[in-house]
């Protein structure tokens, strides 16, 4: 018997009114991996991801989080997401947005799993120190997604869900995100469910890749990233990284 | 030597910038306020030179004249005016928020009561003000409530849509730290509302003040209101004007306490 997935989808299907949004997905998500989801627009990606984290219900399937369901894993603060654009509170603080968590949901009982880490060693770790006092408009784009990053890691969550969370940066701020984001990784030892729609990062990122096909969004493949790690940005000059993208954009044509 | 001589032409350069953007600011302040002062004395030498009598249209000198002379009168009709408005505008921004909170938190509470309020809104305040008078006498509360009347639905729309303003990601966050509806609403909604609740206090500071001073013309004999009716009659066109001028001082003296407030509560 080994431990229980991360995440697992058994037969899910997921509709809004007669769409189907998502039709039969079974996914198992490994613990402590880095997965990256790719597909064309319209397949589903985002809504995979409500659906694991509880905002959106299941029309026929199941989900469950380390064995619970959704709604217990959420109660739990098993999971934490990151939003495409970061969804910071503006009238607070770069330390107060990270420190939110902490401060809601007490009332209904639930028992905030305690972070190894403060959120001001938070901000430290992503990068942020000194800027705890900054109000959301004073920092940059890359700044506030790195804020939601420390926010959502703030309760030590076993599995992260990250919905495009760099899609409106530019490159290099991206690049710089995305080695940060390996590093944190790395050392939380956390799950991460990882959307995106460049192939690029979705083959530097992840140890898996997740592609989805569209209408209705189903499971095209999974396939396995065995580039070394830790990854480098030259790796993606070589000709491994390129063989892997090639694949990707064959597969994603077909989708 | 070298470094100095590239320094220097910078250096000249932002003085100059800085010269530039001083002459700016003394101009911006220069242009309105010589304009006014231009126009006074047009308004002055118009007076005096058309042979105007004073009781229709007193010269500025003559203004200023009641400023001084009937300083304690206008200062005793200045008092009651000021109260009536602030407990109007408190009044009827209070009822505003707490109904706008009861809309959002309920659609049938704001299908049953919006029409109503679309309704009152619609009914001119000069139309309704004697109506209360008749129902609440010619006290202070007649007052009080046509000035809380008149700030009431403005609050009351810009409100709803603060609190309506925040983001659907927002709520899915909330959603996932599995916040209360209590915490939802003073940790999210009510601080997106500030910013919206704050461009109808500033519309309730003016208007409060109008509400008042209709209110003292249906029915006073203290007030700003009441002054303007009197030394109307006695065709003691003057002190009118001095009135006047008191009336919208009082009204800039509320708008400038809600700018303030403002900037003092917004820094996002």
């Amino acid at each position: 018997m080994h431990a229980p997935a991360a995440a697992s989808l058994k037969a899910a299907s997921v509709r809004f009114g007669s769409f189907t949004a998502i039709d039969n997905l079974s996914l198992e998500i490994e613990a402590g991996s880095f997965y990256t989801i790719l597909g064309p627009s319209g397949c589903g990606k985002s809504t995979m991801l409500r659906l694991v984290s509880d905002l959106i219900p299941a029309a026929s399937g199941e989900v469950s989080i380390f064995g619970k369901t959704t709604e217990a894993a959420r109660l739990a603060r098993e999971f934490a997401f990151v939003f495409q654009d970061a969804t910071l509170l503006p009238w607070r603080s770069a330390l107060k947005n990270v420190e939110l968590p902490l401060e809601v949901g007490r009332k209904r009982g639930i028992e905030l799993p305690v972070g190894n880490r403060s959120p001001r060693e938070l901000l430290e770790l992503v990068g942020l120190k000194g800027r705890e006092n900054a109000l959301p408009h004073e920092l940059s784009g890359g700044m506030r997604q790195r804020v939601a990053i420390a926010r959502a890691l703030v309760c030590q969550p076993k599995l992260l869900l990250m919905d495009e969370p760099f899609g409106a940066l530019d490159e290099m701020t991206r690049d710089h995100l995305n080695l940060q984001l390996l590093e944190i990784w790395r050392e939380t030892g956390t799950t991460i469910l990882f959307v995106t729609h460049s192939i690029a990062e979705a083959v530097f990122l992840g140890q898996k890749v997740v592609m989805l096909a569209a209408h209705p969004g189903r499971l095209r493949e999974v396939i396995d990233i065995d580039l070394p790690e830790p990854r480098t940005i030259p790796m993606r000059d070589t000709a491994e990284f390129t063989r892997y993208s090639a694949r990707l954009r064959e597969l994603l044509e077909t989708c | 030597m070298a470094a100095l001589d590239t320094l220097s032409p910078d250096a000249d350069y932002e003085e100059a910038e800085r010269r530039a953007i001083r002459r700016r600011r003394v101009v911006s302040v220069a242009v309105p306020v010589g304009t006014a002062v231009a126009l006074i004395l047009l308004w002055q030498a118009g007076v005096r030179f058309f042979e105007v009598p004073t009781y229709i249209a007193p010269a500025p000198s003559d203004v200023a004249g009641a400023f001084v002379a009937k300083s304690d009168v206008l200062i005793m009709n200045f008092w009651p005016t000021l109260i009536e408005a602030l407990s109007g505008f408190f009044v009827g921004n209070m009822a505003a928020i707490l109904i706008a909170i009861g809309f959002v938190h309920s659609r049938n509470i704001e299908r049953a009561f919006f029409p109503i309020a679309v309704f009152v809104n619609t009914i001119p305040i000069l139309a309704i003000a004697p109506i209360l008078v008749l129902i609440f006498g010619p006290g202070l509360t007649a007052k009080v409530v046509i000035a809380a009347l008149i700030c009431f639905f403005p609050t009351l729309v810009n409100m709803v849509r603060g609190l309506e303003s925040v983001s659907p990601q927002a709520l899915e966050l909330a959603r996932i730290l599995s916040a209360s509806k209590a915490e939802v609403f003073w940790k999210i909604r009510l601080p997106s509302s500030l910013p919206f609740l704050f461009s109808a206090l500033r519309i309730a500071a003016t208007t409060s003040v109008i509400g008042a001073i209709v209110g003292e013309w249906v029915g006073a004999d203290l007030g700003l209101g009441a002054l303007i009716i009197d030394s109307t009659f006695n065709f003691n066109s003057p002190l009118l004007y001095a009135t006047v001028f008191m009336s919208s001082g009082l009204s800039v003296l509320l708008f400038a306490a809600v700018a303030l407030t403002e900037r003092l509560v917004i820094r996002w």
